[in-house]
């Protein structure tokens, strides 16, 4: 790793990892009588141990000149480890809160251990942890291949990840001891997001300039979602974060918005994370890995164009169908329901354009599992934008919301879509990366296909079921006029949902952990192919027009 | 593998006339620009007219702020993450008026930074818990299964075992100043006193809170124990007070009712 970097580099790297262990040192000075001595103690830590690494490879040659002329793919590796990482550890969270809720002794009379502490553990570590990691890694990949160039130097991936990883580090933690903000999907406090921010305009410098070395006259569709994401997320989350610490020793802080402008910011945030973090970003990978996988150009190059700009536009305004029947005026639910049913056009414009690829290469769907992880992964896309707009619909939210309908609604996304779209792209990246011939097993790819196809399809079956049976139970009123159930008759009835949904879960959590294992057989134990293919930036290679 | 694959446009379509879009995409800068443009019409337009629109926040000169003790709670409540399973909205809608109490309105929620509006109600709804229950059914309800045998809450027995922390609670009150709450120099000064008096009846500090916060603020043992203050007093005090911050809802409403008295 530290081999790669220049002695300047190597200088700066210390001097970076220096930098940021004083700061965990400062703060757990100044936040002594608080919690935030321990999150300044993580920081410190994690400093130290990136300026011993740093330190160790310090002397060792420099890279030769001839690396300018390949890709830089180290830090990708690294990224596709740890996000794999990331995946087991929340989603072992996920399962173990969904069992919380069907058995709540398993607390054991720790804080740390509860519900509502481990649920922004399990939400952070799937979308920050793993999404986030496997965006950054698969980002860096297709940027320098469809730019056909080298990042521009060796350090800021390195400082992108490692940071990323902190930032995600210290609000898992601080989860655990009971710091939080509240706001969902961004939970971590003030010092954290602050990180977040320096590391987010180091990713967006970084992709810009990579970007701007590319020997193609035109940017590709990916870098538009790419993009997209990696700005939009950067508003979203500087908007949504603006607080004032109680002090500078003090991890809490108090969020300048209040009440109903407080909703409607998360909301807007909330509902745009889903947008720009966990849609666009994963619309970039398909973008690539599809085409490639199924050695298929995109169907239409206009289709990509509409999709693009119509959800970078539509999604912004969705934001308050969260917000349905609630204090906030009527004229902007009203406006963000006819936006969410609008959004559909290009969603499904997206989802169509991706499966339109696949003609001509439908029997590389049926004999390869890599294939099909993508092809699933748009079909639940496509599911979960067309149930999006039909729950934004403010009747039928009346009925869905607060229940366990949306719930399923986004695990139909995160898992069916998200996750399936990670994996098909990882077992397309992992052999061509490590310069392999093929997967360890495609047998084991097979395996995590139908685990996560059938654990995916119990979860979102059961929260289908256990949502419309509470929401129905909630608003179902005698002949005589009165509400039919308690609360507690509504709760009796979810048990056997949530037991289902923690079985689902767990094939789930059994297949990230088989595609671990057939990740790390590849890499161990897969011998190196002997096809020597041209995967370096050079100009005027073949290209494929779209249409 | 790859390059070959990539699909590029570059040769795509020479023999139509050259789209905009084409020459947008040849500038990174451009693209950056129109992303920003385009992404930023639907917030603007949402969000800035609710800090502008007066009907957005209703006015309701009885609305009071949170003592410092409620606020404690409030913390414990957020700490504890309780919002992830309660929802703290009544909505417009006939069952939930009717299963909760009058509808939430804008202004209740007012001084809160954040707003605990919640989006999952695993458990039920609290936004009109306040006053429900006696403190103790309310202190009971935190060991859950004991009251509620077929309940899923996680029981919460910590909280009455831990003091609470007071004496920061004059920065707490200023932060929240500096962000708009009309917290007076009085109230940021005697905060720590408050929170202790609050939990402490026939204490010298006890008469102090109803004369800065409010003839009607609360002043008990919430957990029982009058002798220290705990985790459990600040999140019972704030329960108590949930609904109970202004009668608006009650009144400026489709049916309007009489506001619960409070218990003692």
């Amino acid at each position: 790793m530290v081999s790669t970097l220049t002695t300047n580099e190597r200088l700066f790297a210390l001097i970076i990892s220096a930098l940021v262990s004083i700061c965990g040192l400062a703060l757990a000075a100044v936040g002594r009588q608080d919690l935030l001595a321990a999150q300044g103690f993580i920081i410190m830590v994690f400093g130290l141990a990136c300026v011993f690494a740093v330190a160790q490879g310090f002397y060792e040659p420099e890279p030769s000149k001839e690396r300018l002329s390949s890709y830089y793919d180290d830090p990708i590796k690294v990224g596709i480890a740890l996000a794999m990482a990331w995946a087991v550890f929340a989603m072992f969270i996920g399962v173990w809160i969904a069992t919380l809720l069907a058995y709540p002794e398993l607390t054991f009379d720790q804080g740390w251990a509860s519900f509502g502490r481990l649920r922004p553990v399990h939400t952070t570590g799937v979308i920050f942890g793993f999404g986030g990691n496997a965006l950054i890694a698969t980002s860096f990949h297709v940027v320098q291949r469809t730019s056909r160039a080298r990042m521009p130097d060796q350090l800021s991936p390195w400082f992108v990840l490692a940071g990323y990883n902190l930032f995600c580090l210290l609000a898992i933690t601080g989860y655990l001891m009971g710091i939080t903000q509240s706001k969902e999907y961004a939970e971590a406090e003030w010092y954290a997001d602050i990180w977040l921010v320096i590391v987010w305009v180091t990713y967006f410098i970084l992709y810009i300039r990579t970007i701007a070395r590319r020997k193609e006259p035109h940017i590709y569709v990916a870098n538009w979602y790419f993009m997209a994401f990696i700005l939009v997320v950067a508003i979203l989350h500087i908007v949504n974060n603006l607080a004032i610490p109680v002090s500078l020793g003090h991890a809490k802080s108090y969020t300048v918005w209040s009440g109903v402008q407080d909703a409607m910011v998360q909301w807007w945030y909330g509902h745009n994370a889903v947008a720009f973090f966990l849609t666009a970003g994963f619309l970039g990978m398909l973008y690539y890995y599809l085409p490639v996988r199924a050695q298929r150009p995109i169907f239409s190059y206009r289709l990509s164009i509409l999709s693009f700009w119509g959800i970078t536009f539509f999604y912004m305004w969705a934001g308050s169908h969260h917000l349905h029947y609630t204090a906030l005026p009527q004229w902007v639910q009203t406006l963000g329901m006819t936006f969410s049913v609008m959004l559909l056009v290009p969603s499904w414009a997206s989802a169509g354009n991706a499966l339109l690829t696949l003609n001509g290469a439908w029997h590389r769907v049926r004999d390869d599992a890599t294939l099909r992880f993508i092809m699933v992964a748009v079909v639940f896309y496509g599911l979960t934008t067309f149930e999006g707009s039909f729950l934004a619909i403010r009747p039928v939210n009346s009925l869905s919301h607060y229940t366990d309908w949306t719930v399923g609604h986004v695990h139909a996304g995160a898992l069916g879509w998200v996750a399936l779209i990670i994996f098909g792209s990882f077992y397309t990246l992992v052999p061509s990366l490590w310069k392999r011939e093929h997967m360890y097993s495609a047998l084991l790819v097979e395996v995590h296909f139908w685990l996560a196809l059938v654990g995916t399809l119990v979860y979102v079956f059961a929260m289908w079921n256990s949502g419309i049976v509470q929401g129905l139970m909630w608003r179902t009123y005698t002949e005589e006029g009165t509400l039919a159930y308690s609360f507690v008759d509504s709760l009796v009835a979810m048990y056997p949902y949530y037991i289902a949904r923690a079985f689902g879960g767990l094939l789930f959590l059994l297949g990230a952990i088989v595609g671990s294992y057939n990740i790390w057989m590849t890499i161990r134990a897969t011998p190196l192919t002997s096809r020597r293919e041209i995967d370096v930036p050079q100009s005027g290679a073949v290209v494929v027009p779209g249409e | 593998m790859f390059h070959n694959l990539a699909p590029s446009w570059s040769q795509g379509s020479e023999a139509m006339p050259e789209l905009f879009h084409r020459k947008l995409e040849r500038s990174a800068i451009g693209f950056v620009l129109a992303i920003i443009a385009v992404a930023s019409v639907g917030g603007i337009v949402e969000i800035a007219p609710l800090f502008t629109i007066d009907e957005t926040v209703e006015e309701a000169p009885d609305m009071r702020v949170y003592t410092p003790l409620e606020l404690a709670g409030r913390n414990i409540y957020i700490r504890e993450g309780c919002y992830a399973c309660h929802s703290q909205m009544v909505r417009t809608l006939r069952d939930e008026v009717e299963r909760y109490g009058p509808y939430s309105l804008a202004v209740e929620s007012k001084y809160d930074h954040p707003m605990l509006w919640g989006s999952k109600r695993t458990g039920p709804d609290l936004a009109r818990v306040g006053g429900k229950y006696s403190d103790f059914g309310m202190s009971r309800i935190l060991s859950p299964r004991e009251v509620v045998p077929e309940s899923n809450m996680p029981a919460y027995r910590w909280l009455a075992r831990n003091s609470l922390k007071i004496e920061d609670l004059p920065l707490h009150l200023e932060a929240q100043r500096a962000i708009g709450v009309p917290y007076s120099e009085e109230m940021i000064e005697n905060a720590t006193r408050d929170a202790y008096g609050q939990a402490s009846p026939g204490s010298d500090s006890a008469s102090n809170v109803k004369e800065r916060y409010g003839a009607e603020t609360q002043v008990r043992a919430f957990d029982g124990v009058a002798t220290n203050v705990t985790e459990m007093d600040a999140l019972v005090a704030y329960l108590q007070v949930l609904g109970r911050l202004t009668d608006a809802a009650f009144e400026d409403t489709a049916a309007p009712e009489e506001p619960p008295e409070p218990i003692e």
